[in-house]
């Protein structure tokens, strides 16, 4: 499963890098969107997957015997999934201003400022 | 009493940002927001004395103890920023209430001033990694709409691209904070400080990169700057000056932090590495500096430069150069901001931001003048402005290790500065006017609070300067706290609470 998911990571970021650089604006918010995936997984990921043992003390027991699911990678997860959101949510309002503004689809356009 | 105090630098801008953006079409909101910033330094002073007389003070959110929760550290470095900040916050505020229209004002801009001001304390008082990267993005989104509010078409243009590169800079942080996490089991930091030694160091420098690549995108490093020159020049002055002096300090801040309490087991490899990127960013930033002629992309490669000077500080790795690397970012975030606010003024008078447009406003302006000519000097580095003590610290501070070839490019490139700073008084201010924009130039003016905001960050170099001593003493009390963080740990860990 670990490594399925590594693989993933690999296909979310090549997609995203790929569609980053193909210079288009919609593209790229796809992109962004994909590699944020990638990088909420590699957290996920990060201190490995444990199966079946959910992280409850047990009945009459004092502490948490490892294996257990580690809950804190998916809380920080969770607030990383929220702040995504929001951000892609103002790159999405944002980009359809800019292109109102410059008319294309092109992201090579948007060299104008340097002028 | 001390639980608030720490929280307090935190709830005064979100409170007074949630109601200035309520208020947002009345002038009370901007009454609110002034008072807000006027609160906060008071504050941000009061902070600086309570962490010198009690030591470090931290303390554990919602009551859940470290390094279980997150914690707020107030240490001296902290307490050093949050008060640079809230005076930056000050001026611009002041400089704000006539230096932005009305039509951006009803959109919300005091509020989301204060919002980022939220973000950037946030940011500065962390002390849990996680927590950091979620401060960040406080800042970052409001920082995206501060820079696109108004909508114009050179803002959306360059908004676009500073978003672009700094929300994938964020990504890298996210996966570096969570493989950091998969390596220690950890995040707090000074939890974290213990628990780092037991990883391996080939593993530990995977994440350190990763860290290193997020916050060398977001503080304008190089070779990854290009987003700074091309969109910090698109908003309205006031904000554009906040933006100079606070969202890549806070980088800079979290590279010393990280690379100090966390990376601190190969200096070989990654402080040298910081030193090399040092040297380029110095050197690119006041090269691309000499090619311009509008004054706010002049002053923004200058930014790049400067930054350099930072870091250094961080790449020689000893008290000294850490000290002098906080103090200069200090001096930075108010000589940097004060010479984009007098740029502003400049603009309003002669209405142009090009230096070839630009002229004769020494003869019909001095005290205009004597503004940019102070911060200009310190950021040259001529004595006795704090410019020149915050070179001199870093250039002792490579002398005594041997880094002569760092400490040579420095003092070039403080040259370039000068010549970049001359040219702008050459064109601005001694070029004489034409006849007919001389009469136009006599009937302009510029309203007393903006002038006011610049000269409260104009002349504080000037005290800097003077109060070196103290000020060093201050850095460098900073400087040892986080090359051996016991006291930091003791004050997180250890009955704290």
């Amino acid at each position: 499963m670990m490594v399925l998911l590594a693989f993933l990571v690999g296909v979310l970021v090549g997609v995203g890098v790929y569609l980053v650089l193909q210079g288009s604006l919609a593209r790229f918010l796809l992109g962004l969107a994909l590699l944020s995936n990638a990088a909420n997984l590699v957290v996920f990921l990060s201190p490995g997957l444990v199966r079946g043992h959910s992280p409850i003390i047990p009945l009459g027991a004092k502490v948490l015997e490892p294996p257990y699911a580690d809950p804190l990678p998916q809380a920080m997860i969770l607030t990383a999934i929220v702040i995504g959101l929001g951000v892609l949510a103002f790159a999405v309002v944002l980009a359809y201003r800019v292109h109102q503004v410059l008319g294309t689809d092109d992201l090579d356009e948007l060299r104008g400022t340097d002028r | 009493m001390k639980d608030l105090l720490l929280v307090l630098p935190l709830l005064l801008p979100l409170l007074g940002g949630l109601l200035s953006f309520f208020l947002r079409r009345s002038p009370l909101g901007d009454g609110v927001a002034l008072a807000s910033a006027l609160a906060q330094l008071g504050l941000g002073v009061f902070l600086l004395g309570y962490v010198q007389v009690k030591g470090i003070q931290s303390t554990a959110l919602s009551g859940w103890p470290a390094p279980f929760g997150i914690v707020l550290v107030l240490d001296t470095f902290a307490a050093l920023m949050v008060f640079t900040a809230a005076l930056v916050g000050l001026a611009v505020t002041l400089y704000s209430l006539r230096g932005i229209d009305p039509g951006r004002k009803s959109l919300g801009y005091f509020g989301f001033l204060q919002f980022m001001l939220f973000g950037v304390q946030g940011a500065f008082l962390t002390g849990d990694v996680f927590n950091l990267y979620v401060w960040l993005e406080v800042m970052l989104l409001s920082s995206f709409v501060l820079l696109t509010l108004g909508g114009e078409r050179a803002q959306l243009l360059g908004g676009f691209k500073y978003f672009a590169l700094n929300f994938l800079s964020s990504l890298f942080y996210l996966m570096g904070a969570g493989l950091l996490y998969g390596l220690t089991g950890s995040l707090n930091l000074a939890d974290l400080h213990l628990r780092i030694d037991q990883v391996e160091p080939t593993r530990t420098s995977v994440v350190a990169g990763f860290f290193l690549l997020a916050l060398s995108i977001k503080a304008a490093l190089f070779p990854l700057f290009f987003w700074l020159p091309a969109s910090y020049h698109t908003p309205p002055l006031p904000v554009a000056a906040f933006f100079a002096a606070l969202p890549t300090k806070v980088a800079v801040y979290a590279l010393f932090r990280l690379f100090t309490v966390l990376f601190y087991q190969e200096p070989e490899l990654w402080h040298r590495l910081i030193l090399w990127i040092a040297g380029f960013t110095m050197v690119t930033g006041v090269l691309g500096a000499l090619a311009q002629m509008e004054v706010r992309r002049l002053l923004s490669f200058h930014i790049i430069s400067q930054i350099g000077y930072m870091i250094m500080g961080l790449g020689l790795f000893t008290p000294l150069g850490i000290a002098g690397g906080i103090f200069y970012i200090v001096h930075h975030i108010f000589v940097k901001a004060a010479l984009f606010l007098v740029a502003g003024l400049a603009q309003r008078l002669l209405g142009s931001f090009h230096l070839e447009e630009l002229g004769g406003l020494y003869r019909f302006r001095p005290y205009l003048a004597l503004l940019f000519v102070v911060p200009a000097l310190s950021l040259a580095g001529v004595p006795p402005f704090s410019g020149f003590f915050a070179k001199l610290f870093l250039v002792v501070g490579g002398m005594e290790i041997g880094e002569y070839a760092i400490v040579g490019v420095s003092l070039l490139v403080g040259l370039f500065t000068l010549m970049s700073m001359m040219k702008i008084w050459r064109e601005a201010f001694w070029k004489p006017l034409p006849q007919e924009r001389q009469e136009a130039l006599l009937r302009a003016s510029v309203p007393r609070t903006m002038v006011v905001g610049t000269a409260l960050l104009s002349f504080i170099t000037v005290f800097i300067g003077l109060g070196a001593g103290y000020g060093f003493a201050l850095a460098e009390r900073a400087a040892w706290e986080l090359l051996d963080p016991s006291d930091y740990i003791k004050a997180v860990l250890g009955g704290g609470r």
